[in-house]
């Protein structure tokens, strides 16, 4: 069974955003909103200071809580790859997943219905990566089936120090950072 | 140090989450206040009475209709994609209990509508035979006691659902406590036993729906102890969370408009009232029902402020 995931190495993202913008292109991303963001978190003080740059989106988590509080069955887990997405016309917009991500990574699009990233499931379908890994720049970005364990995501998790977000909220995301 | 800074900022998460305003409290209000009419006028139907004695029972149910109307008009005004609200009816997700809410609701319009026929004039029935005949039957003890029954239940349905689908929304740490569905039940609970004390004219019924609230106030009482206490002691996430209701912005309104002007004083003089020191009065029951609105805009949007802190 495929479980698509992403690894992402904080060592070689810069913030440059490229993600960014290719993913409000690929996807027709409206204006004022976004799928994928950038955060910069500096930690300590001068001069031992650290600074920790994160391409971030929906986390696709395997316990994903938009899935089972949406009333109508429009939040659900996509057949291929058990990427969660949105059925666009089942939405009703109550907001409900809005309120249960933990990551903040769903917004309201202007014609009503909940959005967010989908990991670009039509590219991926058609054995493509999503838009944001195939533009990073630095190639900091790695998508892959996590249940394989021969995959570059599955090897780069078993071999380097790496962390999830908000761990202790219980979904169980899918996109790791490499430290 | 640590400073964040980050380039999302979309619309009703940042800088704090914000998707419900003043539809969703409203609602959980006005639905909590129906389900206390519901099981009270449930109990009251079942109890036997002289002919022509009054009973708040033949009331409720033509109000609770307006109001779970009105309700669920704030519902879908809160709705982003109104037009596909019928989705909602074209499946049961057992997982979500904003799902059961909807099918409860279908359900409540009957019972409502049934209990509200048992106190049409005949009069006014003679126009509708049909209708007569079903008001002729109702009032049989048998159909009356059930009836009753399926009120009372549904009621409790319609009450402890909408705090269970907030807790349910796990991210938001302030509403992850198993209090607040019987919080909320008891919160529509006293909200309905107040309105239906306000307005009895059978003076036995007002005076064991003005006990009957009392009990309930008090009763919210040590459930918001258990809300706070359980949140208090739990992990940093949560205690931070009842930080916002203790010391933190809600304080003052939940303090002061809740626990001390909805709760507390209704209470005081409530127990006046019931020991006959003072004589029955609307300033108890109408600040009751104020606290009980005051409560779900208080839970409703510090619940939303609420989130995990770890990055």
């Amino acid at each position: 069974m495929t479980r698509l995931g992403m690894v992402i190495d904080t060592h070689k993202c810069v913030g440059c955003m490229d993600c960014v913008v290719a993913c409000k292109t690929e996807n027709g991303v409206p204006d004022g909103f976004c799928r994928d963001w950038i955060n910069q978190r500096l930690e300590g003080e001068m001069p031992a200071l650290r600074l920790t740059i994160t391409s971030e989106r929906c986390n696709h988590c395997d316990r994903p809580p938009c899935v089972s509080c949406c009333p109508t069955g429009a939040s659900h887990v996509h057949d291929y790859g058990n990427v969660v997405l949105v059925d666009h016309d089942k939405c009703i917009g109550c907001k409900a997943c809005l309120a249960s991500c933990p990551y903040g990574a769903r917004f309201i699009h202007p014609e009503g219905y909940a959005d967010k990233c989908t990991f670009c499931i039509h590219r991926v379908e058609q054995g493509l990566e999503p838009a944001c890994v195939a533009v990073c720049p630095t190639h900091s970005m790695y998508f892959g089936d996590l249940d394989d364990p021969e995959s570059e995501v599955s090897r780069l998790i078993a071999s380097r120090r790496h962390f999830v977000l908000k761990p202790d909220a219980g979904t169980r995301p899918r996109i790791f950072y490499l430290e | 140090m640590l400073e964040l800074i980050s380039t999302r900022a979309n619309p009703m998460i940042d800088p704090a989450m914000h998707v419900w305003g003043w539809e969703i409290p409203v609602y959980l209000f006005l639905g909590g206040w129906v389900a206390g009419s519901m099981v009270l006028s449930g109990y009251l139907m079942r109890q036997g009475r002289k002919p022509g004695e009054p009973c708040v029972c033949n009331v409720l149910p033509w109000i609770s209709l307006v109001l779970i109307s009105l309700g669920m008009g704030a519902l879908f005004l809160d709705l982003e994609h109104k037009l596909y609200v019928w989705r909602m009816y074209l499946t049961l997700q057992p997982a979500s209990p904003m799902s059961w809410g909807g099918w409860i609701l279908v359900l409540v319009y009957p019972a409502l509508a049934l209990a509200a026929l048992l106190s049409v004039p005949d009069d006014l029935l003679g126009r509708w035979p049909g209708i007569a005949r079903l008001a002729e039957r109702l009032q049989a003890p048998a159909a009356r006691n059930w009836l009753g029954i399926a009120n009372i239940l549904l009621g409790v349905g319609l009450g402890i659902y909408t705090g269970i689908l907030l807790s349910s929304l796990g991210a938001r740490p302030l509403w992850a406590s198993a209090a607040l569905g019987p919080l909320f039940l008891v919160s529509g609970l006293s909200t309905g036993a107040a309105f239906a004390h306000m307005i009895a004219s059978n003076p036995r019924e007002q005076v064991l729906l003005l006990r009957a609230d009392n009990v309930f106030l008090a009763v919210e009482l040590a459930l918001i102890a258990l809300f706070l206490i359980g949140l208090s002691t739990s992990s940093e996430v949560h205690a931070q969370a009842a930080g916002l209701l203790l010391g933190g912005p809600y304080t003052a309104p939940f303090w002061v408009l809740v626990v001390g002007m909805g709760i507390a004083l209704p209470l005081a003089i409530q127990l006046l009232m019931s020991s006959h020191r003072i004589a029955h009065t609307i300033v108890a029951p109408l600040l009751v029902m104020a606290g009980g609105l005051a409560l779900r805009f208080v839970i409703v949007s510090a619940g939303q402020y609420s989130h995990w802190i770890t990055p």
